[in-house]
């Protein structure tokens, strides 16, 4: 830090904030991380799960000390007609493994924890201020503007959530679309840890992730998820926003029925609600993606879309730690050679480029418009269901083979459209 | 569980009012009708109603700051949106 000018400010204090601001201050560098939220964590809501390779990277062992509520053992993936269900369920010890382990997470706890890496690090944590603007001189990002006060930085890392107000004033984004984001509402259900361990069929320390899809959206793209925390229930749905109408059920609503479903109702029972959240999604992956980087400043995690909705599996902490990684190494190489011109910040681009983060993306980059299908959220769950009501339910009548009645219930969806989205869906993935 | 309503469940949050000092504010109503009614379907809060008179009402407290009506009226003028001034909005304890 020279005179008044930090070497980085970030603004935002999520996980790759954080994680930007421990690396840099490791590497000694003044580092300043701006909070609107009383403190870390009190603005963000996660489905949620971490996978916890990238973090695991840079913090080996984090699971053992950090707050982590649950790791996961278990993936269940279910299709809901109305008054029935039919489920996928995955069980191994494989998912346990390190560096393939996933963990759910709070994100008040958690967050608090990582920020805290970062001032232990000998970063300096503002909470509480809302970063209004960018200064912005010659095109070069200089500093921000909170209120009355201005705050100059060599180089400024915007780390500000999905939303990112400040990527769109720094022109690196542009303004997002419906189809691009979802909205995700939960509720945090409280229950005993014995209860979900019980009703789980998991020991102690032990998780289950489940995703839903169907009814849970009336049809519309999107879908349910459930995850068992230590002593809670995280439930929620997510809705693709282009595909929100002007009326029927409100999303709200559909969180209601979703929670009376007779596939849902036991596993919450008893609970008692102690929080409700709605955050926006980033989902349009590769096609959203913003310019990562200009002269004096970069964009990490959500502030640059960087998640993958692969429909089984939805990641973004994850990215986002491995964003803030890269920005943080390129903002070290940029002050070595004492040049925070874009040109010599597109190194952060070089790093992502090389890393999971744009394989993954890149991969999974038809996916979006795969997604807007409605056959996949009306039309198949109801398929599975018609074809197990035919195998399971017996009343004396006389039993058609099942390769009969499955094809009449194939031939409501199409058999070409079946093949189509099997061969899409199978080339995607 | 028995079926909750959405305020009752806003209640269970911790919010710090700005009272008086509205972070959204509709600018027009009637030239952006399809997106407001959107937004009646689509707030997690459920803070647009549709009035008896036919305009859609606005309740600033109880947002959870999740700017989904932001993206459903961009390019329409119809929202004035910012984030709450720090310390102020939606506290989570979970998230």
């Amino acid at each position: 830090m020279s005179g008044d000018i930090f070497d980085c400010i970030i603004v935002g204090a999520g996980p790759s904030g954080s994680i930007a601001g421990y690396l840099l201050a490791q590497a000694g560098l003044e580092v300043l991380i701006i909070e609107r939220g009383n403190f870390a964590g009190s603005k963000n809501m996660t489905g949620g799960r971490l996978y916890s390779h990238s973090l695991e990277k840079i913090i080996p062992g984090f699971s053992k000390e950090a707050p982590v509520e649950r790791r996961v053992i278990k993936e269940t993936v279910t299709m809901l007609t109305g008054d029935s269900s039919v489920s996928l369920d995955f069980q191994s010890e494989l998912l346990g493994e390190e560096k393939k382990d996933s963990y759910t997470v709070l994100r008040a706890d958690f967050d608090q924890w990582l920020a805290s890496k970062a001032e232990e690090a000998g970063a300096i944590l503002a909470s509480g201020v809302r970063v209004d603007d960018l200064i912005i001189q010659d095109g070069k990002v200089t500093g921000v503007i909170a209120g009355e006060d201005e705050m100059e930085a060599d180089v400024v890392i915007l780390a500000d959530g999905v939303n990112s107000l400040l990527a769109q004033k720094a022109g690196l984004k542009a303004e997002l679309k419906p189809d691009q984001v979802a909205v995700g509402i939960k509720e945090v259900i409280e229950l005993p840890a014995n209860v979900i361990e019980d009703r789980f069929n998991l020991n102690p320390g032990e998780g289950a992730a489940r995703l839903f899809v169907g009814d849970c959206t009336k049809g519309k793209i999107g879908g349910g998820f459930l995850y068992t925390n230590k002593n809670s229930i995280s439930l929620g749905l997510v809705f693709t926003l282009s595909d929100i109408g002007t009326e029927g059920l409100s999303v709200p609503q559909m969180l209601e029925e979703f929670k009376q479903h007779p596939a849902v109702k036991p596993l919450i029972k008893g609970g008692k609600l102690v929080e409700y959240s709605g955050h926006l999604v980033p989902e349009g992956g590769l096609t959203m993606l913003p310019k990562l980087y200009g002269d004096g400043v970069l964009v990490v995690g959500d502030a640059a879309g960087l998640v993958i909705n692969a429909g089984y599996t939805v990641r973004g902490m994850d990215l986002a730690i491995a964003s803030g990684e890269a920005a943080a190494q390129a903002v070290i190489a940029a002050q070595e050679k004492g040049d925070y011109t874009a040109p010599n910040l597109a190194h952060y681009k070089n790093l992502l480029d090389n890393s999971f983060i744009m394989r993954d993306l890149t991969k999974y980059q038809d996916f979006p418009i795969f997604m807007e299908n409605h056959r996949i959220f009306k039309q198949y769950p109801q398929l599975a269901v018609d074809i197990f009501k035919d195998l399971y339910l017996i009343d004396g009548n006389p039993l058609k083979p099942l390769k009969k009645t499955a094809l009449s219930h194939m031939k409501k969806v199409g058999i070409v459209n079946l093949l189509k989205d099997a061969w899409k869906g199978g080339k995607i993935l | 569980m028995k079926p909750m309503g959405t305020e009752e469940k806003l209640g269970v949050d911790k919010f710090s009012v700005d009272e008086g000092n509205a972070h959204i504010i509709i600018l027009k109503d009637t030239s952006s009708r399809e997106a407001l009614k959107k937004c009646v379907i689509a707030c997690p809060a459920g803070l647009y109603t549709m009035k008896e008179d036919g305009n859609i009402g606005f309740d600033f407290a109880g947002c959870l700051e999740c700017g989904t009506c932001r993206v459903l009226c961009a390019g329409t003028e119809t929202l004035s949106w910012n984030y709450p001034q720090g310390t102020f909005g939606v506290e989570f304890r979970y998230g």
